[in-house]
Parts: structure tokens; C-alpha cells; sequence
């Protein structure tokens, strides 16, 4: 049960940070746990995270002015009405006590709290997906204490902590995770073998049908995961507090993998890859029995508009995004005349030129879904690629299928040190090839993130996988471009 | 409404030239870098997105889409927790009013209500949205509700602002002033038209009295002050108050502080010319214009004057000033400088000066004035035109300048000057 395993850590967290007492805390308390059964569907994460941000509030209701005191276990929910400063008696305490303390509660921390949960459960959900959850507004995050209960009135310090104003960063959340996984000293997270979701090989299929990629791909991502033994189990899976290990983003990896298939497959050295386009769709025109051979000068046209359409309508919504709500926050009894009159204002303002606008329609918030493009065999003008052969770019070799493509480059011949400057390596649209940009943006618009990261997950499996040719340090077929 | 229109550019020196809003303004928007990564996208990011995409719309005149973004921006106005500078308010306030005046739907009651809370919003702007208000209000003819928006405005005090936001009153009690001259000059037409009412008389005068003092204030402070003086002028002339309106132009046109202003020379030369000054008076008043806008159409007037004039320094003067008016294109078909300027070379004996105008002029005058192609169009719109020019073309294209002027009459001299223009090569003349 996810709530328990939620709740769980949360106590952990409680306790390892001496917030809060060695006995079960006034748990009883607070409204009964809403029951998932084991098939988890999306829509429970909302409840899940309501519980977790109410729970939170609670506990540093409960919080004595004296945070290493561990008490006994009074009842609490008297807590709110002592501070009239603060809401939470412990709101500006809280705030001053633990500035170099890094595991501080934060917001973003509570997304960590979650990815942690999801992955001990080795739920289908990927961290970047469940940042774009949040972006769309299914997981409440933004303007949470909406939904706190009446007597819980948040003030002063409280609001710094509360409102929201920048979307967390994958790099944040993640990190955050692991600093907490080995703080609470969690044990070795359960097994990711190869049929779990977050396995590359699992999540390759996901991103190769979300890219509109040929399924025969998939063979050669399941190759190269074999080869740089990425899909082993102890590579794989989460060993708190082991610093001899790279920490996994799962989504990233797979998403890597898939680009370093392409360079295999195409080079694309913004050359040859067209030229072999050419040449395969030459073979295609003789070409009657077999499903139509795979074009990359076809693909990148469907992906390129749809990218920029995707591009334009996320900066439009980015532009019409809401970030206040009806319940406004101030910073103390003073400040709420104003800050309610302003409310007034803007939501008079906004009435008046509501209606001015026209007969636009309120945007539907689409339903919670886990792929972001979709593409059907059925559509008739051949946009779909899915079952598009690859054998118009391979060749035979003693009875193998090989690529045609013989080179590949590297994007970097030395990896940085990660711990000292942030980065394997560092990425300059400039410095690379345009189709090895194009395609490591549209992965970063699959997963919402810098392509700097994909790009990082793209050399270290490159040095995997060449791992032999670099320690000969012979002659290869390498540079970025220029 | 010509009115508030001439006082928009820049009464006082450029830095608070600003605090009068021009209608034509366009801000610098930062422009955000597309990216798919939302944590890049804070607040200040989003909205700054929100407007770019609102000033696109806005140049593209497309009011409806302007408004819809402009309800996700006014949120910004809530940004109470960080300590940055919300400078929302004042974009808003310029935005929502642009936004109302063109929208179709928009309407002088929506400019209103929206209006209202922008003035409390920013007490430091209080005075310049009411202003602002008030311009709005008279562009729509309503001048009783800018009248008392204006007076309100005038009574309003806060302390410290009153006297950092001076300028700002000033202003709104210039127009006060300029709002009580249009009241007064409504009563003063009733009273010509019906003849004297008492109660009307009074009015009139209480009106003179509200505006004389604002205008007169205004007017001291060194800037275009045009519309003002004028009015100003107008009531103390009607009131046979010379000396004053004298006065008073005399500043407008002679004080160094003021930019220089042709219209005050204008208006001073005109007064001057309505009370019976002497000529010399009136020279030296034209003179100085002569000096600053040479093409100015009371050059005629003036050349008209010099020409008669006994003192030979003053007919010399004359024909410059004819000749340098006719240098600039505005004047190139005007028949009565033409016709002065043939008629005072009919008239001078002195050669010399005839000479020494021309030769600075002998170079491009012809292209400018004689072309073939020129005298053909005068000669079929307007023969009065045709005429005075080929007097005066033939005068200086000659070689015996006087011979031609005295000897030859009409209509061989047209010919004989149709005869004298360079033919354009391969067309028949």
C-alpha cells in the first residue's frame, strides 16, 4: 500500500530529523487514509498528496519551540490556535534553525518524499512524468494549502514556504531523493529486473512508440543495453548511501539509449543521415513486398511540425498560467486588507477583460495521460512509423543484419568529473551536428528537461559501450563538429 | 480635438516629458528563450511570456486576443512575498487603457470602471492617471465629466506626493484653466448672440477669473504652451486688458528660457498688426520669424510690407526674404509670392541685388522653378501662376534682366520664356 509506504517514510523522516516524537505521532488524528487497492491508477496520486502536505502541516503544528526535545505523545490539533505570528508554531524556528541543513521540508522535498514512495513500489511512473503532472495541474502542488482545513491559517514565515513560485527541476527533486534515501538509511530499494516498468528496456518501447520510431528499433536498444550491461539489476536498482554508484534516471537513460541507437544506425553528421534517407527511399520504390522501409527524411518532417506546434501551444499555456488562487496568502493580520483588495481588483480586472476577449473557450485540462504524442497506424497519410522497416538502411553481412552506417562519433572523448563541475560533459547547440540537436529536443520535450542531461546520459553510455576502443586509445572516428 | 494633443509633446525638458503619456508608446519586453524545460519557467517567466504575447497582439491590432492574455497577466499585481519592485501596475494601467480605447466592444463606462481602481493602485501615479483620465473623457467630447474629473483630481492631497507629483497638478490645473476658457467662450457667444444678461455676465467673468489665474500660472513655466497663451489672450483682449496680453506675448515669443517657437511670433506678430502697432514694430517681429521658419506663408505678408517701404535697407531685406521663401517647396505654387516677387523686380533699379540674389540660386533654381515639364502643368492649371513665374523667369534667365522686365509685353514674353526653358531631349516642345 502506497500510503503506508508514504506515511512510512514520513514518520522516518520525522523522527531521523527529530521533529517529532519515537512513538507513533498524533496519526490517529487525521482524517482516515483514503483505501487504493494495489492497482494504482493516477488519479489517487492527488489524494496521496493532499494527505502528505496536510500531514506536514500537522506535524509542525505538533512541533515544540525546542526542536530536539522528543516528547511524549500529547494529542495535538490544539497546535494552530497558539502563535498568532505564525500559523505553525515553528514556521520561522523552522526556517532559521536549519538554513545549512539540506534536507529541510520544502515543497520540492515533498516530490522527492513521492518519487521515493514510487520507487520502492516500482510504480509506472517515471519521474519526469510525474513532474509533468504536476506542470499540468493533476497533482496538486501549486497553491496546496487551498485545500488545508479551516483552522489551519497559514502566516508570516509559513508563506515562504508554501508559495509556490518556480517549478521544481527534475535535477532538484532527484537529488534531493537520494539525499534523503540515505539520511532516513533505507535499505536497497526492491529489485528493477527486466520486467519492470523503469527498466531501460521496458521504458525504450514507451519512448520509441511516443517518437513515432520504427518498433524494429527496439532490437537495437535492447543490443546496446545488453552491451553496456545498463540493464543489470544491481546497475539498476537503488542502493541508498552507495556513493560508488551513478545515481539512475531512468527516464533519461532510456531516452539516451534511443539517441545513441540513432547515431548508430544514422551517424547524423548532418550528411550522411540525409543521403541514406535518399537511398532507402530509392530501395523503397522497388520495394512491393515488404512494409514500407523506414525514411528518416520522412520522420523528421512529422516530428519537426509537431514539435513546433507542441512548442507553441506549451508557451501559450505557459503564458495563461494562473498561479494565484482565491484564497490568498499574507504575511500577517495587517497585510490582509490589502493583499484581500488586491485579490479584488485582479479578480475584477480579470472579469472585465474576460469578457472582452470574445467567445473563447476556458482551456480543458486534459486528461492525466501517460504518453504526450500519440500516433496511429490508421491514419491514412502515413504519418505513423511505427511499422516502418529498417531494413532499407541495413545490409546483410554473413547473414546478419547490419547497419550500413559504419562510423559513429563521439560527443566526447573525456568524461568530466560530475562532482566538481555539475556535468559528465557540456553541451553547446553550436558545437553538435542540427539533427543531433533536433533529436535530443524532442526527448527534452518528452521529458521536460535540458537537453544538457540527455546529452550527459548520451556519453556516459557511449564510454560504455566503446569502453575497449578508448582504453586502446586507436585512431577513431570522433569530434563533435567544427 | 486638437486641444490636449499640441500639449503632449513635451511641455517641460525631456526627462519629464514622460510624465505625460504619449498614446504611441511601446515597452521592451524581455524576450524569453523557448525551452521545454517548465522549471525554467517561474512566475516572472511566465508572465514576461504573457506579454510578449500581448504586445503581439496589440501591434497586430488584435484587441480581443490582447485581452484574454491580459487577464492571466494581472495576476503579477498579487506578487506581494518577494521583495522586487512590482512595476505591474503601471503596465497594466497602460495596457487595459490602450486596450479600451480601440476594442470595439469597449466603452466609455468600461474605461471608467476600470480606471478608477488604477488611480489607488499607485499613489505615486495618481495625478498622471487622472490626467490621462481626463484626456480620454474630452477625446470622447465629454467635457463637463473630464471638467470634473480634473477638479477632483486638483483637490486631491497625500501628503508628500503632493509636492513630488507638482508637475502633474500643474498640468491638471492648466487644463482647468483651459476647460473654464471654454466655458466662458460658450457664454460669451450666447451674449453676442441675445445681448448682455447679467447672470450670463457674471458667469462669464467668475470663468475668467478661475482661468486667468491657472493659465497665467501655466505659462510662466518654460515650454509649448501654445493653446494656452492663446486663450489666455483672448479673454484679456476681450476685457481690454492690452498692456497684460502685450505683456504676456511679448515673454511667450522674447524669453530665452522657452524653446524657440514660431507660433509665439505669430500670435505676438498678429495681436501687434490688431491694435495698429507701428511698421516697425511689426518688422522686427517678422524679421525674427523670417530668421527661424523662412518659408512661413506671412513671408508674403511681410515682403508685401518691406516692399513700400522707404528705407532702401528695408526693400534689400524684402527681396531676400521673398526669395528665401521661395526656395522651399511650400511655396512653389503660390501665386502671390510669385506675383511679389515679379512686381518688386519690376520696381528695383538696383540691379545688383537682383544679381546677387540670383547667384547663389542660378544653379538649381531652374530645375526647381523653370523646368519644360513644370511650366507646361502651371500653364494648364493655373494661369495666373504660369504668368507671374515666366515674369519673373524670364526676368532672370535673360541676359539684359531689365530690358526683358520693361520692354516685351504679355504674351511674347511667355513665349519668349517658353522659348528660354531647356527642352527635354527628344520631345517636341
Amino acid at each position: 500500500m502506497k500510503d503506508e509506504v508514504l506515511w512510512n517514510f514520513w514518520r522516518c523522516y520525522l523522527q531521523k530529523t527529530k521533529q517529532a516524537y519515537c512513538d507513533r505521532p498524533a496519526g490517529e488524528t487525521v482524517k482516515p487514509l483514503s483505501v487504493c487497492d494495489s492497482s494504482t491508477d493516477v488519479d489517487s496520486d492527488p489524494e496521496r498528496l493532499s494527505l502528505l502536505y496536510s500531514s506536514l502541516s500537522e506535524s509542525e503544528g505538533d512541533l515544540q519551540t525546542d526542536c530536539s526535545f522528543v516528547s511524549s505523545t500529547s494529542k495535538v490539533s490544539e497546535s494552530t490556535s497558539v502563535h498568532s505570528r505564525s500559523g505553525s508554531v515553528d514556521g520561522s524556528l523552522y526556517l532559521m534553525k536549519n538554513p545549512k541543513e539540506k534536507l529541510r521540508m520544502t515543497m520540492p522535498m515533498t516530490l522527492s518524499f513521492c518519487y521515493m514512495a514510487l520507487l520502492w513500489v516500482r510504480e509506472t511512473m517515471t519521474l519526469s512524468e510525474l513532474l509533468r503532472f504536476v506542470f499540468e495541474g493533476h497533482i496538486p502542488y501549486l497553491n496546496v494549502f487551498q485545500h488545508f482545513p479551516e483552522k489551519m491559517k497559514l502566516r508570516g514565515p509559513d508563506i515562504k514556504i508554501f508559495c509556490v513560485e518556480s517549478w521544481p527541476s527534475y535535477e532538484e527533486v532527484f537529488n534531493k531523493m537520494h539525499e534523503l534515501a540515505a539520511f532516513l538509511d533505507l535499505p536497497r530499494f526492491p529489485d528493477i529486473t527486466d520486467s519492470c516498468f523503469l527498466h531501460p528496456d521496458m521504458l525504450c518501447m514507451k519512448y520509441l512508440m511516443e517518437a513515432n520510431l520504427p518498433d524494429e528499433m527496439h532490437n537495437w536498444t535492447c543490443r546496446v543495453v545488453k552491451k553496456t550491461c545498463i540493464g543489470e539489476v544491481d546497475f539498476l536498482t537503488l542502493v541508498p548511501g552507495n556513493k560508488s554508484t551513478r545515481k539512475v534516471k531512468y527516464d533519461v537513460l532510456a531516452a539516451a539509449v534511443i539517441v545513441v541507437v540513432l547515431k548508430l544506425l544514422f551517424l547524423l553528421d548532418d550528411k550522411y543521415e540525409w543521403l541514406l534517407s535518399d537511398f532507402a527511399q530509392e530501395r523503397n520504390k522497388n520495394n512491393k513486398e515488404d512494409g514500407p522501409y523506414f525514411e528518416l527524411k520522412k520522420w523528421y518532417k512529422v516530428l519537426k511540425c509537431t514539435l513546433d506546434v507542441e512548442q507553441k501551444k506549451l508557451d501559450e499555456r505557459r503564458a495563461k498560467y494562473l498561479w494565484r488562487c482565491e484564497k490568498p496568502l499574507f504575511y500577517s493580520a495587517k497585510k490582509k486588507s490589502k493583499v484581500l483588495k488586491r485579490r479584488q481588483i485582479v479578480v475584477n480586472l480579470q472579469n472585465q477583460f474576460g469578457k472582452l476577449s470574445g467567445s473563447v473557450k476556458p482551456a480543458e485540462k486534459p486528461n492525466p495521460s501517460s504518453f504526450q504524442l500519440s500516433w496511429s497506424e490508421e491514419n491514412t497519410d502515413g504519418s505513423c512509423f511505427h511499422g516502418h522497416s529498417l531494413k532499407g538502411i541495413l545490409q546483410e553481412k554473413r547473414g546478419l543484419l547490419t547497419a550500413m552506417n559504419p562510423r559513429y562519433w563521439l560527443c566526447t572523448l573525456k568524461l568530466c568529473n560530475e562532482k566538481l563541475c555539475g556535468h559528465l560533459a557540456h553541451y553547446g547547440e553550436a558545437d553538435f551536428p542540427q539533427s543531433y540537436h533536433f533529436v535530443l529536443r524532442l526527448f527534452s520535450f518528452l521529458l521536460r528537461i535540458e537537453p544538457s542531461y540527455i546529452h550527459d546520459e548520451v556519453c556516459m553510455i557511449e564510454h560504455k559501450l566503446f569502453n575497449k576502443k578508448l582504453r586502446k586509445k586507436t585512431k577513431y572516428k570522433t569530434g563533435p563538429r567544427k | 480635438n486638437k486641444m490636449y494633443c499640441e500639449v503632449i509633446k513635451a511641455p517641460w525638458s525631456s526627462n519629464s516629458g514622460r510624465a505625460v503619456v504619449c498614446n504611441n508608446w511601446l515597452f521592451a519586453v524581455s524576450s524569453v528563450c523557448s525551452s521545454f524545460c517548465e522549471s525554467k519557467f517561474n512566475f516572472k517567466k511566465c508572465k514576461e511570456l504573457c506579454l510578449s504575447f500581448i504586445q503581439d497582439a496589440m501591434l497586430q491590432k488584435q484587441w480581443k486576443r490582447a485581452a484574454e492574455f491580459l487577464t492571466f497577466y494581472v495576476e503579477s499585481l498579487e506578487k506581494d512575498f518577494s521583495r522586487e519592485p512590482v512595476g505591474a501596475s503601471e503596465i497594466i494601467w497602460r495596457i487595459g487603457s490602450e486596450i479600451l480605447r480601440h476594442h470595439p466592444d469597449s466603452s466609455v463606462k468600461e474605461f471608467n470602471t476600470f480606471i478608477e481602481p488604477m488611480k489607488t493602485l499607485s499613489v505615486k501615479r495618481y495625478l498622471k492617471v487622472c490626467l490621462e483620465h481626463a484626456f480620454y473623457l474630452l477625446h470622447n467630447g465629454l467635457i463637463d465629466e473630464a471638467y470634473q474629473n480634473l477638479s477632483l483630481a486638483e483637490s486631491w492631497r497625500f501628503g508628500e506626493q503632493t509636492v513630488i507629483q507638482d508637475k502633474e497638478l500643474k498640468l491638471i490645473q492648466a487644463y482647468l484653466g483651459l476647460l473654464d476658457y471654454y466655458k466662458w467662450s460658450k457664454q460669451k457667444n450666447i451674449l453676442l448672440e441675445h445681448g448682455k444678461y447679467l447672470s450670463v455676465e457674471q458667469e462669464m467673468h467668475s470663468c475668467f477669473r478661475k482661468a486667468a489665474v491657472n493659465l497665467k500660472e501655466i505659462i510662466k513655466i518654460p515650454g509649448v504652451w501654445d493653446q494656452f497663451v492663446k486663450c489666455y489672450v483672448d479673454m484679456l483682449e476681450f476685457y481690454g486688458d492690452h498692456n497684460e496680453a502685450r505683456q504676456v506675448l511679448n515673454e511667450y515669443a522674447y524669453n530665452p528660457k522657452f524653446p524657440a517657437n514660431p507660433n509665439a511670433h505669430v500670435y505676438l506678430y498678429q495681436f501687434l498688426k490688431r491694435h495698429g502697432e507701428s511698421k516697425k514694430s511689426l518688422i522686427s517681429v517678422l524679421k525674427i520669424l523670417h530668421d527661424i521658419v523662412p518659408s512661413h506663408e506671412l513671408m508674403i505678408d511681410f515682403n508685401t510690407m518691406l516692399q513700400k517701404s522707404k528705407k532702401r535697407k528695408r526693400r534689400r531685406l524684402g527681396l531676400e526674404v521673398i526669395f528665401t521663401a521661395l526656395d522651399y517647396a511650400g511655396c512653389k505654387e503660390n501665386v502671390k509670392a510669385w506675383s511679389c516677387l515679379a512686381r518688386q523686380m519690376k520696381q528695383i533699379k538696383h540691379l545688383a541685388w537682383i544679381k546677387q540674389e540670383w547667384n547663389s540660386r542660378k544653379d538649381w533654381w531652374p530645375a526647381f522653378h523653370f523646368s519644360h515639364y513644370l511650366a507646361k502643368k502651371n500653364w494648364q492649371e493655373n494661369e495666373s501662376l504660369s504668368y507671374e513665374k515666366a515674369l519673373v523667369g524670364g526676368c532672370v534667365l535673360s541676359e539684359n534682366h531689365q530690358q526683358f522686365g520693361k520692354k516685351v509685353k504679355i504674351v511674347t514674353s511667355l513665349a519668349a520664356f517658353f522659348e528660354m526653358l531647356p527642352k527635354p531631349s527628344g520631345v517636341s516642345g
